[in-house]
This record gives structure tokens, sequence and C-alpha cells, in this order.
């Protein structure tokens, strides 16, 4: 593919964009996975949210 | 039918976002693939810029959506305002960033476009300015909320301060019709019609539906994200309490 004498700036503009896109997908599903590793770990630990203790059979 | 409200539920909006994802995500990636093909491979050089007009295929989109996330903020700010949703108060939190980073590809790939056919990376004209004055916006706001550690207070600071900075977005919009600018004027979105020719709107329009795709998908996973974050933070602070009256149970025993 030619993309004539301005190859660089249009090279340069659409791997701008993908690094940056791709950056965005990755701290989005990495922020996502922490989280649920969090609350998997306090759940764990016997931590309830509230509205879980209303349905709690434990005294 | 469920009511709005009952669907704005957190735990209901993680159910159905669980579902949306995955197709949301396939179909983002279909369009993106189909626009890149259509803007390198059947789109013809512009008859005035050459090829140098196939950036216009990722910085327009880009362009779009960084007012469109601005406009998300500013809606969600005006729910979070009048009827203190904790779900608008996540979507204006989460959009920020992603609205910065919309931004920050318009400017850039603007930049690169404009050094061929200006001769310049950049020039301080209405247009040029008031995208990065959005920017800064976007920044402004992202630090407001990192600055106050309570999420309603953050919030309701950031929805005043969105909702005075929406008075941009129009700005951004007709800059190019109110001054004399180097940004040609709108070619897609008028009155009057596109003036764009088939052959290169065709694969920017599909580009921009697969921006916005991709948009709805990091903001539905950066919701969730942003709901786990505060259940895990109400979490902690519930089991500090109970063990300081633990505690304090054991000392006066």
């Amino acid at each position: 593919m030619d993309l004539g004498e301005h190859a660089v700036f249009i090279w340069a503009a659409y791997g701008a964009t993908a690094v940056i896109l791709a950056a965005l997908v990755a701290r989005a599903i990495l922020d996502e996975r922490r989280q649920k590793t969090a609350l998997a770990r306090l759940e764990a630990q016997g931590v309830r949210r509230r509205s879980a203790q209303t349905h709690d059979p434990r005294p | 039918m469920p009511r709005f409200s009952t669907l704005a539920n957190p735990s209901v909006f993680l159910g159905i976002t669980d579902r949306v994802l995955p197709w949301l995500a396939a179909l983002t990636a279909s369009l993106f693939g189909v626009g890149l093909y259509l803007s390198f491979f059947v789109a013809p050089p512009d008859y005035q810029q050459g090829e140098t007009a196939r950036i216009m295929f990722v910085h327009v989109p880009a362009a779009w959506l960084a007012m469109l996330c601005y406009t998300v903020i500013a809606i969600s700010s005006i729910g979070s305002l009048v009827w203190r949703h904790p779900l608008a108060d996540v979507s204006a939190k989460t959009a920020a960033p992603l609205g910065a980073a919309f931004t920050l590809i318009a400017l850039i790939t603007g930049s690169l476009w404009g050094k061929p056919m200006w001769g310049t990376y950049w020039v301080w004209d209405a247009r040029l300015t008031s995208v990065l004055v959005l920017f800064f916006l976007y920044l402004g706001l992202i630090a407001l909320w990192d600055a106050i550690e309570e999420p309603s207070r953050a919030g309701r600071a950031a929805a005043i301060l969105a909702l005075v900075g929406f008075v941009n977005i129009p700005i951004i919009k007709f800059s190019v019709d109110w001054w004399n600018t180097l940004h040609q004027p709108a070619s897609v979105i008028r009155l009057d019609g596109p003036t764009i020719h088939p052959s290169l709107l065709l694969p920017l329009l599909i580009m921009a539906v697969a921006f916005t795709c991709l948009f709805l998908w990091l903001h539905m996973k950066a919701m969730r994200a942003e709901i786990l974050r505060r259940r895990v933070a109400t979490m902690t602070m519930r089991r500090v309490s109970e063990a300081a009256e633990l505690k304090a149970a054991e000392l006066g025993a």
C-alpha cells in the first residue's frame, strides 16, 4: 500500500490512535479484574455487603 | 416492563452488562475490521488532500466521541445532582478519562493532519483552542474526583464543574462557523446534508459507529469496575468498624 509522500503522518496518526485505544481497553480489563479479586478476597474473609446480609441465614 | 429506575440499580446493571459486553466487543471488533478495510483499501484518495485525508477516518470519530463523552458526563451530572442517583455519579466519573483519551486522539491526529496540509502542527484558532480547553476540562474533572475522597461530595463538585464546562461543546461545534479558522467547516453534520463524497462518507460513518461501540464497551466496563470498587471500599470499612467494635467489647468486658 503506497500512502504517498505523507505516509509517515498517516501511520503516526493511526499508530497513536491504536496505542491509546489499546491502553484504554487494557486498563478497563485489568481494573475490573483487580476489583473482582479484591471483592472475592473480602468475601472469602467472611465480610458481607449490607444487602447480602439481609439474606444471610446466620444469626 | 421494568421501570428505568429498576434497570439503573447497580446489581441489575452488573447483570445486564455481563450479558451485553461480549456481544458488544464482537460488534466493535467487526466494525473496526470493516471500517479499517474500507478506509485503507476502498476509499479513494481525496482530490485535494490526497492520501492524507485517510487520517480523517480516525480524527473525525475521535473528535465526535470527545464531545459525546462530555455530553454523557453532563447528562449524568444532571442525574447526579437532581436525583442523587449513584449510577449517574459512576457514569460521570468513568466517562471523564475516556473523554480525555478521545480528545487526546483528536488533538494528536489533527496535528499530524495539519502539518502536511497547513504546514504547521498547531495554530491557536478557535476550533483547535476550544478542543484543547475541552481536554483541560476533562483533566480538571479527573483531578477533582481524585482530590475529594468521599464519592458523593466529589460527585456533586464534579457535576457542577461539568455542567458549567458544557458551554464549551456548542463553542467547539460552531467555532468553524462563528470565527475564521484554518480548520475546515462541518462536512457531515450540516442542515443541507453532507458535502463529503459517499466513497469517503461510508468508511467514515462505519468508523464513527465502531468508535461509539468501543466507547460504550469501555464505559460499561469502567462503570462495572467503579461499582465493584465502591463495594470493596464499603466492605473494607465494615470490616474495620466491626473489628473496632469487637475490640471495644473485649476491653469493656
